[in-house]
């Protein structure tokens, strides 16, 4: 199957039951998406797929054939030098999670045709599932509002 | 996880063979595969396929193609505007990215999050028949106060289908014996003696729309969970309600967190019709419904909590 | 040298490994690539409480190209004896709790490990399990000491007796639930044996201390144990010591001949790594009318296993916070057929304070005296008093009506609550090195470890102050178990440990007179302080709301100040303070084990159903601090500020929900259905 990764194309070979996450992480040395929970309950391991925020530990990548996605190691955005900032994590493993989020988080929000104010509490509700257990949270929200702001 | 065959679907009817079941988002098949909770043979990818359109319906209502992921169908103009109490109950569910992949068949067809059916080490009736339930003596906090039995008090999980519950959603199915619809509160099977028995689905049967009626009175979805985001419910209420001169003239309600199904609460639902749009009444109709409640040791208060959201719930909406 | 006209201790210099965790090329335990031949390691555990594993059964037929060996008690390579009991693992046929690792399979890949984990048969003789705590248990027992090296009992006065004549008494029980830290990276080592010498990359908080204990278990010299552990995703206490992931992988990478990495899956690290211990508090407070504290009796109830005794030392800040002529604390355990309690984020101060706290809170609505009041009256710290009386007014306490239930906003409840905070300032002996490169640059290094709370940062701002040169000057070099030894990042003792030994190789370095480098251990000068009695303090203030048609409860402000010490790093000080209060409002409000007897064990093992605090449960939280610069009693004035943060902060909750609805929860947490009948 073919993968299209960060603009790589990659061909791989490998189990039905790999999933996008373990693809990434074991077969393609991007450790950038985290691995918290491996079952969709905590937001480490997000990556943008076709420009969605998803969680690619539920995603079995024999299904991706063909597919663009885009992890951390991709991103070059706004939102990762306002995180340094205001301080918007602490041990860094959920980190690359929220900001890929936060990157598929604004883009839901600007193209949607009724668009949302984003408010703190619109974006608290919204990056709602991507735990921090060190508790950046009001740092992660700064980070992200100054953005959404521009 | 154990090893399957994977193949893509390439028509509705394509049937599945013995030991396969068909996968669209995989945001729980995925996540019970890794548990060992379940352990399909063959998975067939219903991705590919063609429904993931939403569509005007003659009659002025809305057929949603089973293949719409979560988010598109909250963020849908005419969800929005005509079926407020859908958008809400989606919205209310998982997460952003986890509604980036969920597909609406794939949330109907959801299993229930007793912890444990969700752990294989656990007995469980529902994914080890004859082994039993730990829950009525263990933890049921969270389980149901009606629809249950003996066998089996687990909850069905799903926001978006006690919505959808309220709004008399029919569900259109095609399988290799053809094509058939149904309300889509015949797609679940109460848990009697055989709880691992969920959906009346045929074996190669696959949802692919839902179709929602025109014409609903105002509506709306209010939730209950033990956190602020990013939780399944402690207990919900759908409402759609219609009201003339102080009057209830029609009104659906529906229950999450409290039953082996989407709860669609009948007995409320014809307490109210013809009453006097007060919270009196609407009490009184909850009442109605609870009065076949059976609570365990630690799930009595989920009485209160839908007896007190439907009252807030209604009278926001009258 | 140059000199600085701005020192860098106290600028709020950004995270050093800021960039690399931004971009995701910082890399964690599991995630260093070491090879082709890489092998995969999954544990197999315990389905029972309790009994005796008799064999394990392997279907030839599962995963057979790619399994390359199941370990168990029968064919394990022997370990020498540690010090920890639930390191020797597959070395008996002993099961203690549920959850314990029986089995491991070493395959090719992540998946056919995991699937051959699933398949083993595993022959079990279980027995009955006894894992339920109570008071009322009559083989509760009294632990000589308590964590780290406390008495387990105090007594001063006559307290039965001071009780008894109290005009104004509370007699009241707390209870908290076991807890579990969760950090976001799950535990994991990447072993492999390169010659005689054992290599891991393994996610921990004290590397020096790993080593020790793999060399011990391996009958290795310590120096033929390397541990790497640059970047750590959180540990909060569960990593504070060597955990069967690491004994396992360095015995799997042992018998295959392979590096093998071993993750733990997030559903073992709720029975593998530890958890903190469930509490029953009881507390009796006696008082004068005019509100002085005449009696305190604090007896705590907690749990440890059959493997091992850890003590948590709940009662131990009742012994100074509060001054009083009678007070009493003691501690009984239970036994349980339960995995070992581990330290888990301010261990003792944070269960504690919730009984002690809510206690105060009873007294003062006993008395009809204002919570701050009675505590200001009654303060061992003008510390803690300055923190109370300025925080009040920071928090705008002045106008609250001291009544429940009367401020009603829609259906929402509105309260407000206190609690006092405090934590030891403690230092452990360290060593640093410091060198002069030939760029010009200076390296400062220390086996010491940074689990997010700033460390590599702040011990670079402690050197270059200590070199009198600019921060960009110095590269500070930590996470290598080879490297100067360094104390455990434990016990919020860090920096004030760290710090010291750098600051002493960094000015030896300095007046040395052109060395190139320069060691410094301060063993010595920790070992001649009087630790005893230094603390930071600090108060919680919490605004809830309460939906009086559901009981939901939202913390609508959390707000604390503290006096710990000279704050070396705003940015990230703050960061931990914040991060400690929402610890605590996960505490007060939404975790627990819950346990259920009958299959003797907790059943929400996941981060689905034991809920920590998302982004929408933190509306607003912010932290501030008094000038408490002289304090410390290290070279940089600091005290710890990792832990102090969840000590109070879930009582100030408990005690504003009381305060919103009139509703007294005494065991947490405080959740929607235990107010619900009440609204």
């Amino acid at each position: 199957m073919d993968l299209v990764v960060n603009g790589d194309r990659h061909t791989l070979e490998m189990d039905p039951r790999t999933t996008l996450l373990d693809a990434l992480r074991e077969h393609l040395g991007l450790t950038g998406a985290k691995k918290g929970c491996d079952h969709g309950q905590c937001g480490a391991c997000t990556v943008l797929l076709e420009g969605r925020r998803v969680n690619s530990c539920l995603i079995l990548a024999v299904t991706l054939d063909g597919a663009s996605v885009t992890t951390v190691e991709g991103l070059a955005h706004p939102v990762q030098e306002k995180f340094l900032e205001h301080d918007g994590f602490q041990c860094g493993y959920c980190t690359p999670g929220q900001i890929c989020s936060s990157v598929g988080m604004l883009d839901e929000a600007l193209s949607d045709d009724d668009p949302p104010e984003l408010s703190d509490a619109e974006i608290r509700e919204r990056m709602s599932g991507n735990l921090c257990r060190c508790g950046a949270y009001p740092n992660i929200v700064r980070a992200i509002r100054e953005v959404a702001a521009r | 996880m154990k090893t399957f065959t994977y193949r893509t679907a390439t028509a509705l009817d394509d049937g599945l063979e013995p030991g396969a079941t068909f996968l669209a988002g995989g945001t729980n098949l995925v996540d019970l595969m890794k548990l060992g909770v379940a352990t399909p043979e063959v998975l067939v990818d219903v991705t590919k396929l063609p429904l993931d359109e939403v569509t005007d319906l003659p009659d002025g209502g809305l057929r949603i193609g089973a293949g719409v992921r979560n988010s598109d169908l909250a963020a849908h103009p005419r969800v929005r505007r005509d079926y407020p109490v859908l958008s809400q109950a989606v919205l209310a569910g998982a997460s952003g990215q986890l509604r980036n992949m969920a597909t609406t068949g794939g949330n109907l067809l959801q299993r229930t999050r007793c912890r444990y059916f969700m752990d294989a080490t656990m007995p469980c009736n529902k994914h080890s028949p004859g082994s039993g339930c730990p829950a009525r003596s263990g933890d049921h906090r969270n389980l149901a106060i009606l629809g249950g039995s003996s066998s089996c008090i687990a909850t069905h999980p799903s926001d978006m289908a006690v919505a959808l519950t309220a709004l008399d959603a029919v569900v259109q199915v095609s399988g290799p014996a053809g094509a058939r619809s149904f309300p889509l509160g015949d797609l679940y099977l109460l848990p009697g003696e055989t709880p691992h028995r969920e959906f009346t689905l045929e074996h190669g049967e696959l949802i692919t729309a839902v179709d929602l009626p025109g014409g609903s009175g105002s509506s709306a979805y209010r939730k209950v969970r033990d956190r602020a985001s990013y939780a399944f419910a402690v207990g919900s209420v759908a409402a759609v309600l219609t009201v003339a001169e102080g009057t209830v003239t029609d009104v659906r309600l529906a229950f999450g967190a409290v039953a082996p199904k989407p709860w669609r609460a009948h007995a409320a639902e014809e307490a109210l019709r013809g009453r006097p749009a007060t919270r009196e009444s609407f009490l009184a109709a909850a009442d109605a419904e609870l009065a076949a409640a059976e609570p365990l040791r630690d799930n009595a208060f989920k009485i209160t909590l839908i007896r007190n959201l439907v009252a807030s719930v209604l009278e926001g909406l009258s | 040298m140059t000199a600085t006209s701005e020192r860098a201790v106290g600028q709020p210099l950004r995270r050093i490994e800021g960039p690399d965790k931004v971009t995701g090329a910082a890399r964690y335990a599991a995630e260093y690539q070491v090879g082709d031949d890489l092998a995969y390691g999954w544990v197999a555990q315990s389905p029972v409480a309790g009994g005796t594993l008799t064999g394990v059964t392997v279907d030839p037929l599962v995963e057979a190209d790619d399994v390359l060996a199941v370990l168990w008690h029968g064919n394990a390579p022997r370990l020498a004896e540690g010090d920890d009991p639930e390191l020797a693992v597959l070395q008996s046929d002993r099961i203690s709790y549920r959850g314990q690792a029986l089995a491991l399979v070493v395959a090719r890949t992540l998946e056919a490990a995991r699937a051959a984990a699933a398949s083993l048969q595993l022959s079990i003789d279980p027995s009955p399990a006894d894992t339920v705590l109570s008071f009322a248990r009559d083989d509760l027992y009294t632990p000589e000491k308590v964590n780290p090296d406390f008495p387990s009992e105090t007594s001063t006065g006559d307290v039965s007796a001071a009780f008894d004549a109290a005009p104004v008494r509370v007699d009241v029980t707390y209870s908290t639930p076991a807890l579990h830290n969760s950090p976001m990276e799950p535990h994991a080592t990447t072993a492999l044996w390169e010659g005689d010498e054992l290599v891991l990359y393994d996610s921990n908080q004290h590397p020096p201390g790993v080593a020790a204990t793999l060399a011990t278990l391996f009958e290795l010299p310590p120096e033929r144990v390397h541990v790497i552990t640059e970047h750590v995703g959180g540990g909060f206490g569960s990593k504070g010591t060597a955990r069967p992931n690491a004994v396992l992988a360095a015995m799997a990478a042992r018998v295959t001949g392979r590096p093998v990495r071993l993750a733990l899956p997030r559903q073992a690290l709720f029975s593998m790594v530890g958890h903190r211990t469930p509490t029953i508090q009881q507390l009796r407070l006696g008082a004068t009318p005019d509100g002085k504290l005449t009696a305190i009796d604090h007896l705590a109830v907690a749990h440890t296993s059959r493997l091992f005794e850890f003590a948590e030392q709940t009662a131990v800040t009742t012994r100074h916070l509060y001054e009083a002529p009678a007070v009493r604390t003691g501690h009984r355990l239970a036994r349980l057929d339960m995995p070992t309690p581990r330290w888990m984020r301010a261990p003792g101060e944070a269960p504690g304070m919730v009984g002690l706290e809510c206690a105060m809170d009873e007294l003062a609505i006993a008395l009809s005296l204002d919570p701050i009041e009675l505590r200001v009256r009654n303060a061992s710290s003008s510390l803690l008093t300055d923190c109370l009386r300025h925080g009040a007014d920071r928090f705008g306490w002045h106008d609250r009506d001291p009544r429940p239930r009367q401020r009603r906003d829609g259906d929402w409840w509105i309260g407000t609550g206190v609690a006092s905070a405090t934590y030891p300032a403690m230092v452990q002996p360290s060593t640093a090195r410091a060198r002069r490169l030939s760029t010009g640059d200076y390296e400062v290094s220390i086996a010491a470890a940074d689990l997010g709370t700033g460390a590599r940062t702040v011990l670079t701002q402690i050197a270059a102050d200590a070199l009198d040169v600019p921060h960009d000057r110095v590269r500070v070099r930590i996470g290598d178990s080879t490297l100067p030894f360094a104390s455990v990042a434990g016990g919020s003792s860090g920096t004030a440990s760290w710090g010291w030994a750098v600051t002493g190789a960094c000015r030896a370095l300095r007046d040395s007179g052109g060395s190139d480098e320069a060691t410094f251990d301060s063993s010595d000068l920790v070992e001649q302080l009087n630790q005893e009695g230094k603390h930071a303090y600090g108060a919680h203030f919490a605004e809830v709301r309460v939906d009086a048609v559901t009981g939901e409860v939202r913390v609508t402000r959390l707000y604390g100040l503290y006096a710990a010490g000279r704050i070396l790093n705003p940015r990230t000080a703050r960061s931990q303070f914040i991060g400690g209060m929402t610890m605590g409002m996960g505490m007060a409000l939404h975790e627990e084990g819950v346990l259920d007897p009958n299959v003797g064990t907790w059943v929400n093992h996941d981060l689905a159903e034991y809920h920590v605090p998302t982004h929408a449960d933190i509306e607003s939280i912010t932290a501030e601090w008094l000038d408490d610069a002289g304090e410390g009693q290290n070279p940089m004035g600091s005290k710890g500020i990792g832990e102090i943060g969840i000590v109070g902060s879930p009582a100030a909750i408990v005690n504003a929900v009381w305060h919103a609805t009139g509703v007294r929860v005494r065991d947490l947490p405080v959740r929607l259905d235990k107010l619900l009948p009440h609204l």
